[in-house]
C-alpha cells in the first residue's frame, strides 16, 4: 500500500510522540563538554548568543533535546526554560523527541519535487518499514521525514542521514544506501 | 528641561502637533482618531506584528505600520481611506479563518476587540473552506487559562512577562500557522502580576479562571475605584453583576500603577461582597442589642460619647473623610489602627509599583490624620475610656481586653464577635458601597466611587459620623462626601488646596508628599 | 557545463574556478592558487579606499536583493566607538539555489578571505559566518579552514602580522529559511527565534547585539577579493548588457534540464543560449515549459519571456521576473504547474515565522486552496480568492516572505491560467510529451 504523503504543515518531526519513555536524563555539560561550551561562550558578547550552539551540543550528546536538556541549558545561559523551549520549537532541526538511529530527511520542495523526490520518499518508507512519515520504524532504526529545500537542488534528490549529506538519490539507490548504514 | 521639538502633520484631515519621536498611532490619538490595532499597547515594547495599524502616508511607497513609524514634518496620513480599510479588512479576514467563532460561549464576548473591529470594518462572510486548526485549551497556572484556537498571536502576553514582569514564562511555540503561546511544563503563571495578561489579551484566548462563565460583559455595572487591598492604591474598575462584585480590573494611571494591578489585589474582592452584615442600627436594652431607628441610635451614641475621653480603634480601610471625622470624636483621646502584612511583590518593569507589605488602602491617610499604627490594637485604650470601634471587626482581639472600656460603640459593617457588650451599633457601608478618598503610600489622594448598593439600612460611614458629630452639637451634618473632604482640606495643611474636582479620577499628591515617590509618571519598561 | 560538469567554454569562472579541486580546500592549496593575496593588500589599505573600489566595481548583493555592496559598506560609520560586526549570510535556503554550498565546500578559504576583507572595510573586528544547519559538508570545511587560518596567523588578533584584529566565527543554524533574511539572521545569531525585525532601526545603525552590523551573502564577499586584486575597472568591464549589472554571477541550475549544476557567466548573458547550450537543453523527449530564474521567490517566466531575457538584474525585470539569487528552476511540460506552485506555497507556509497576520495565515490558506485545486476539488472562486489573498500578502508585512509566497501564485495564475482552469473544470493534467525514454 503506498503511504499517504499529505498532511498538516507541521513538520512530521514535531509530532508529539511518546516522550515519557526515554532514559533518565544525565547532565550534558560536565567535564570536556562543559569546557567546550565555555570556549564557545568566548565568541559572543553575551550568553544568550550561545543558545543555538549549546542546543546542538545537547542533541549531539543525547540524540535529541529533552526538556531536562532545555532546563540545563537555560540555567547555564541565564535564560528561562520557557524561553529556551520557544527557541527549540522554532527551529526544525532540533528533535523534540527521540528518533530512530538513522534520521532520514528527504527534500521534496519543488526543484526536487519535479525530479521525482516523492518517489524517493516512498522508497525510503517502504525499505525501512517505517511506513509513515515521522514515525520510527519498529526496529527503532529509522525515522523518515520530508524536509524543505536542502540547498543541493542541482543534485536532486538530496537526502540527509543524520549528519551525512547524500546527493542525487533515486529510488533504485535507496536499498544500497540503507544497506551501507546497517 | 530641553525644548522638545514639535512635529506638525495631518491625520485624517486634522492638524496635529506632537513631540518629535511620537508614533503616528499615538499622534492620531491626540487628534481623536483611533487607529485600530492589536499588538500595540502603550505599556509594552512595540512589536509591529499584527499589521492591523497599517495606514496610508501620502508619497510613501508602502502602507506604514503606525505603531512603529515616527511622525515626520508635513506627513499626510489617511486612516479610513480605501487602501487602509482594505488592508484592515484583509487582516481581519485572515484572523478569523482559523478562529472557532464561538462567541456564544466565549467570556470575551462583548468586550472583544476582534468582535468590535470585525463588526465595524470586517467582512460579513467567510471565504474559508478548509479545515480549521485545532489545539486544546490549557491551564497556564495562576488565574490564567489559554484557549489557543482564539489566539491572534499578538504576543502582548509574551512581551508583558518578558519585559514588564521580567520573568519570561510565556513563549511563542512552533512556527507559521501552527504557532501558539506556550509555557514550560511545571513553570506556571504564578508570578504575582501574571494575571495582567488576561486584561492585555484583546480576544478570548487568555481568560481568568476566577471569572470564567460568571457574567457577560454587557451585564456588568462598572465603577471607578481604588484597589483597597494594599497601600499602592492601584486604580481599578469594580465590576458588579446583581450587586455582587464579580471582577476587578486595573484602570490606567501613569502616576500609580501604569496599566496593571497585581493578582492578589485583583482576586481579593470577595470580602466586599460579605454577607453576614449588621443591617440595622442597634442599642443595648439591658442584656440584648435591640434594633432601633437611626435617630435613636445616633442620639444614644452621642450620649455615650459626649464629654468622655474616647479611644478610637479604627481601620486603615476607612476613607480619609471617615478618619477625619473620627479624629473629631476623639476629644483629647487618641486612636490607633492595625494593618495586616504580607510579602512585597514588585513589578520589575515599572518604576515604584509593587504589591505592598501593608495590606490596606489608607494607611498613609490614617497616620497623617493622627492614628497610631500598632500591632496591639487596644494597647492605647485607657482605663475608663469610651471605646469607639470603627471599621474594625476585632478579629483575634480577646474580649477581656475590652474590659478597660467604660462603654463600647461599634460603627462597622459586621458585628464583631468580641464586642457583645456594645452599647450602640451603627451599621455602615463597606469600601465598595460608598464614595470617598484614600491616600496611597506615596501620599497620593485618590477618589473611589460607589460600586454596590449598601444593604438594609446601612449608611455611608462619613454620613453616620457626620450625623454623630451633629448630635453631639459639634457641627451641622454633611450631605456629600465632597463637603467632608472640603472640611478636611481646610483643616489639615497636607490636604490644602485639594478638592474632589481637582482630584478627579487620577488623584493628586498631598502637599508634603515624599519626594522619592516622585509622583511623576511611572516609567514603564524603563526600570 | 557548470560544476559538477566540466566548465563550459562560454563560462567565465572567477569564483567557481576551483570547484571540484580538492586541494583548493586546504590552506596550502589555496595559497598556491593565489589565495590571501587580496587580504594582504586590503590590510595595507585604508578601509575607505576598499569601500570605494567595491563601490566603483558595481558589485551588487548576490543573495537576492542586489543592493550595491560598496554603498552598503559605506553605511558603517567609522570612529563611533562601537564594535562593528560583519555577518556572512550562508543560510542559503531559497529553493533552487545551491551556489553558496559549492563555494563553501570547495573554496572555504575564499570565504574567509572575503569575510576578513569585508570586516576590515567596515571597521569590524568580528565576523560571524551563519551557515544553515543542514550544510554539514560546508560546516566541516569552513570550521577546518578557520582553524587553519587562525593557526597560520592569517586571522586572529594579529591578522597577517599587521597588528589588526580580525576574528571569524562559524555559527550553525538549525533549520529555518527565514534566517536568511538579514534581520532574522541577526536575531538567530543572538540566540532568539528567527523573527525578522522592523526597520528602522537599520542594521548599520543597530544590528546584532544592538551594534552597527553589515550582512553580506557568501558570493558577494568572495567576489570582493578578485575585485581588490584586479581593480574595479576589470570587474566593470565584465558586462554584456546593462552597465548597472557588472561582473559574473553564479547561477544554480536545477530541475528538468540535461546538465543541472552551478554555472558562472558574465552579467547580461543571453538566457536562451544559457539554457539550451550551456545547460544542455531539456531532457530527452521533453520541452521546456516554464523557468523560475531566481529562486522560488521570483515570478515564473514563460519560455517566451525566458528566451528573450538577458541575464542581469534589469534584464530579468524587463522580461517579467527578477534575477534574485540566480537559482534557475527549469520546469518542463511533464510537470503540472499547479502541483509545482502548490508545493512552493507549502514551502513558504512551512517557513513563515508567524509574526505577521497576513503571512502566518495567508501562506497556509494559499497552500490549502492550491492543494485542493491540485487534487481536483477547486472552484473558479478559488482563483479570485487566491489573488485577493496574494494582494493582502504583498507590501504589508515586516519582511518579504509573505510577498514571496504571493509571487508564484500571481505569476502562475496569470501565465498558466489554463492549467488551473482545467483542473477546476474536472479535466486531468496531461503531460504534453510521453514519459522520458
Amino acid at each position: 500500500m503506498t503511504p499517504e504523503l499529505v498532511g498538516g504543515l507541521e513538520s512530521p518531526d514535531y509530532a508529539s510522540h511518546d516522550r515519557a519513555s526515554h532514559e533518565p536524563y544525565t547532565q550534558v555539560f560536565t567535564g570536556d563538554v562543559r569546557r567546550e561550551l565555555d570556549e564557545l561562550l568566548k565568541r559572543y558578547p553575551n550568553k544568550m548568543a550561545a543558545l543555538l550552539p549549546a542546543l546542538w551540543i545537547v542533541q549531539r550528546e543525547r540524540g535529541w533535546v529533552p526538556e531536562e536538556g532545555m532546563v540545563e541549558v537555560a540555567d547555564l545561559l541565564e535564560l528561562t526554560p520557557a524561553y529556551v523551549k520557544g527557541v527549540v520549537t522554532f527551529y526544525t532541526m532540533y528533535h523534540q523527541h527521540p528518533v530512530g538511529k538513522y534520521f532520514i530527511q528527504v527534500c521534496t520542495t519543488s526543484p526536487c519535487g519535479i525530479c521525482g523526490a516523492e518517489d524517493v520518499v516512498k522508497a525510503f518508507l517502504r525499505h525501512t518499514n517505517a511506513g509513515e512519515l515521522g514515525v520510527t520504524s519498529p526496529d527503532k532504526k529509522f525515522t523518515v521525514i520530508e524536509v524543505e529545500c536542502l540547498g543541493a537542488c542541482g543534485f536532486a534528490t538530496p537526502v540527509m542521514v543524520n549528519d551525512e549529506f547524500i546527493e542525487s538519490v533515486t529510488p533504485d539507490r535507496v536499498p544500497d544506501i540503507l544497506a551501507k548504514l546497517t | 528641561m530641553a525644548e522638545q521639538k514639535m512635529v506638525n502633520l495631518t491625520i485624517e484631515g486634522r492638524q496635529v502637533s506632537v513631540p518629535e519621536g511620537t508614533t503616528i498611532l499615538e499622534a492620531a490619538k491626540t487628534a481623536g482618531v483611533l487607529i485600530p490595532h492589536y499588538c500595540y499597547h502603550p505599556g509594552l515594547p512595540v512589536a509591529g506584528v499584527c499589521r492591523m495599524c497599517l495606514v496610508e502616508v501620502e508619497k510613501a511607497p508602502k502602507l506604514a505600520p503606525s505603531c512603529a513609524t515616527t511622525v515626520a514634518e508635513g506627513q499626510v496620513v489617511h486612516v479610513h481611506n480605501e487602501k487602509s480599510l482594505d488592508a484592515r479588512k484583509g487582516v481581519l479576514e485572515m484572523l478569523l479563518i482559523n478562529h472557532p467563532l464561538d462567541c456564544p460561549i466565549c467570556d470575551q464576548s462583548g468586550e472583544c476587540e476582534l468582535q468590535d473591529y470585525t463588526y465595524q470594518e470586517g467582512r460579513a462572510d467567510s471565504r474559508y473552506r478548509e479545515p480549521k486548526r485545532f489545539n486544546p485549551a490549557e491551564d497556564f497556572g495562576g488565574d490564567v487559562m489559554y484557549v489557543p484556537n482564539r489566539c491572534i498571536l499578538c504576543t502582548r502576553c509574551v512581551r508583558f512577562m518578558d519585559d514588564i514582569a521580567k520573568e519570561p514564562t510565556l513563549n511563542v511555540s512552533e512556527r507559521g500557522d501552527r504557532a501558539l503561546i506556550g509555557k514550560f511544563e511545571g513553570r506556571d503563571m504564578t508570578h504575582p502580576w501574571a494575571a495582567n495578561v488576561i486584561d492585555l489579551c484583546p480576544v478570548g484566548a487568555l481568560l481568568s479562571k476566577d471569572f470564567l462563565n460568571k457574567a457577560r460583559a454587557w451585564e456588568l455595572d462598572r465603577a471607578a475605584s481604588i484597589c483597597p487591598n494594599c497601600t499602592q492604591g492601584c486604580n481599578v474598575i469594580m465590576e458588579t453583576r446583581e450587586n455582587q462584585i464579580v471582577r476587578m480590573r486595573p484602570r490606567p494611571n501613569e502616576n500609580v500603577n501604569a496599566f496593571f494591578m497585581c493578582d492578589w489585589g485583583r482576586l481579593n474582592y470577595r470580602w466586599m461582597n460579605e454577607k453576614n452584615r449588621v443591617e440595622r442600627p442597634m442599642v443595648r436594652d439591658t442584656n440584648a442589642l435591640v434594633p432601633t431607628s437611626w435617630e435613636a441610635a445616633i442620639t444614644s451614641a452621642a450620649r455615650v460619647l459626649n464629654g468622655k475621653k474616647v479611644f478610637v480603634a479604627a481601620s486603615p480601610m476607612l476613607s480619609n473623610e471617615s478618619l477625619f471625622l473620627l479624629t473629631q470624636l476623639m476629644q483629647d483621646g487618641n486612636g490607633a489602627f492595625r494593618v495586616r502584612e504580607g510579602e512585597e511583590a514588585p513589578l520589575a518593569g515599572v518604576k515604584d509599583l509593587a504589591l505592598r507589605r501593608e495590606r490596606a488602602a489608607n494607611v498613609y491617610g490614617a497616620e497623617k490624620l493622627g492614628f497610631k499604627k500598632t500591632t496591639d490594637l487596644l494597647s492605647g485604650l485607657g482605663q475608663g475610656d469610651v471605646l469607639l470601634v470603627a471599621g474594625e471587626d476585632l478579629d483575634g482581639i480577646d474580649a477581656s481586653a475590652l474590659s478597660r472600656a467604660s462603654a463600647v460603640v461599634v460603627i462597622n459593617s459586621v458585628l464583631p464577635e468580641s464586642a457583645p457588650n456594645a452599647a450602640v451599633v451603627l451599621p455602615i457601608a463597606n469600601f465598595s458601597e460608598e464614595e470617598g478618598t484614600v491616600t496611597n503610600l506615596r501620599g497620593r489622594v485618590q477618589r473611589f466611587t460607589q460600586a454596590r448598593q449598601a444593604p438594609g439600612e446601612t449608611r455611608p460611614s462619613w454620613l453616620v459620623l457626620g450625623d454623630l458629630l451633629g448630635a453631639m452639637g459639634r457641627q451641622t451634618s454633611f450631605f456629600l462626601p465632597s463637603d467632608v473632604f472640603a472640611k478636611l482640606a481646610s483643616t489639615h495643611k497636607s490636604f490644602a488646596g485639594l478638592s474632589y474636582d481637582s482630584i478627579g479620577l487620577k488623584g493628586l499628591p498631598v502637599v508634603d508628599a515624599q519626594s522619592n515617590g516622585q509622583n511623576a509618571p511611572v516609567a514603564v519598561g524603563a526600570a | 557545463m557548470g560544476f559538477p560538469h566540466q566548465p563550459h567554454p562560454r563560462e567565465t569562472t572567477v569564483l567557481s574556478k576551483y570547484f571540484g579541486d580538492a586541494e583548493a580546500r586546504t590552506l596550502d592549496g589555496w595559497k598556491k592558487r593565489g589565495g590571501y593575496k587580496a587580504l594582504e593588500k586590503a590590510l595595507g589599505m585604508a578601509p575607505a579606499d576598499i569601500v570605494n573600489i567595491v563601490k566603483e566595481s558595481g558589485l551588487r548583493g548576490r543573495g537576492g536583493a542586489g543592493f550595491p555592496t560598496g554603498l552598503k559598506w559605506s553605511f558603517m560609520k567609522p570612529g563611533d566607538g562601537k564594535p562593528h560586526y560583519l555577518c556572512c549570510n550562508a543560510d542559503e535556503s531559497e529553493p533552487g539555489t545551491f551556489k553558496d554550498r559549492e563555494c563553501m565546500r570547495w573554496t572555504p578559504h575564499a570565504l574567509i578571505e572575503g569575510c576578513a576583507i569585508g570586516a576590515y572595510a567596515i571597521g569590524a573586528e568580528t565576523a560571524y559566518i551563519y551557515i544553515r544547519g543542514e550544510f554539514t559538508e560546508p560546516l566541516y570545511w569552513m570550521e577546518k579552514a578557520v582553524k587553519e587560518a587562525y593557526a597560520a596567523g592569517i586571522i586572529g588578533k594579529n591578522a597577517m602580522g599587521t597588528g589588526k584584529r580580525v576574528d571569524v566565527h562559524v555559527h550553525k543554524g538549525a533549520g529555518a529559511y527565514i534566517c536568511g533574511e538579514e534581520t532574522a539572521l541577526m536575531n538567530s545569531l543572538e540566540g532568539r527565534r528567527g523573527n525578522p525585525r522592523i526597520k528602522p532601526p537599520f542594521p548599520a545603525v543597530s544590528g546584532v547585539f544592538g551594534m552597527p552590523t553589515t550582512i553580506n551573502n557568501v558570493e558577494t564577499l568572495i567576489a570582493s577579493a578578485p575585485i581588490l586584486l584586479n581593480g574595479a575597472d576589470w570587474y566593470k568591464k565584465m558586462c554584456l548588457s546593462n552597465p548597472k549589472s557588472t561582473g559574473t554571477k553564479l547561477f544554480s541550475v536545477c530541475g528538468n534540464v540535461q546538465r543541472p549544476g552551478t554555472y558562472e557567466v558574465v552579467m547580461g548573458f543571453p538566457f536562451r543560449e544559457f539554457l539550451y547550450d550551456l545547460c544542455g537543453g531539456p531532457l530527452h523527449g521533453r520541452k521546456f515549459k516554464a523557468v523560475i530564474p531566481g529562486g522560488a521567490s521570483v515570478p515564473i517566466q514563460t519560455m517566451e519571456e525566458a528566451e528573450a531575457t538577458l541575464m542581469d538584474y534589469e534584464g530579468f525585470v524587463e522580461k517579467g521576473s527578477m534575477l534574485g539569487s540566480g537559482g534557475v528552476i527549469v520546469i518542463d511540460d511533464a510537470q503540472p504547474m499547479v502541483t509545482v506552485i502548490a508545493r512552493i506555497a507549502r514551502f513558504f507556509a512551512h517557513e513563515s515565522c508567524s509574526q505577521c497576520t497576513q503571512c502566518r495565515e495567508g501562506t497556509a490558506w494559499t497552500t490549502k486552496i492550491l492543494e485542493r485545486i491540485r487534487d481536483g476539488e477547486g472552484t473558479m472562486e478559488d482563483l479570485d480568492t487566491l489573488l485577493d489573498i496574494a494582494e493582502q500578502m504583498t507590501g504589508k508585512t515586516i519582511c518579504v516572505l509573505s510577498d514571496s509566497c504571493a509571487v508564484p501564485v500571481v505569476s502562475g495564475i496569470k501565465k498558466f491560467r489554463n492549467e488551473f482552469e482545467a483542473l477546476i473544470q474536472g479535466r486531468r493534467f496531461h503531460p504534453v510529451a510521453a514519459a522520458v525514454a
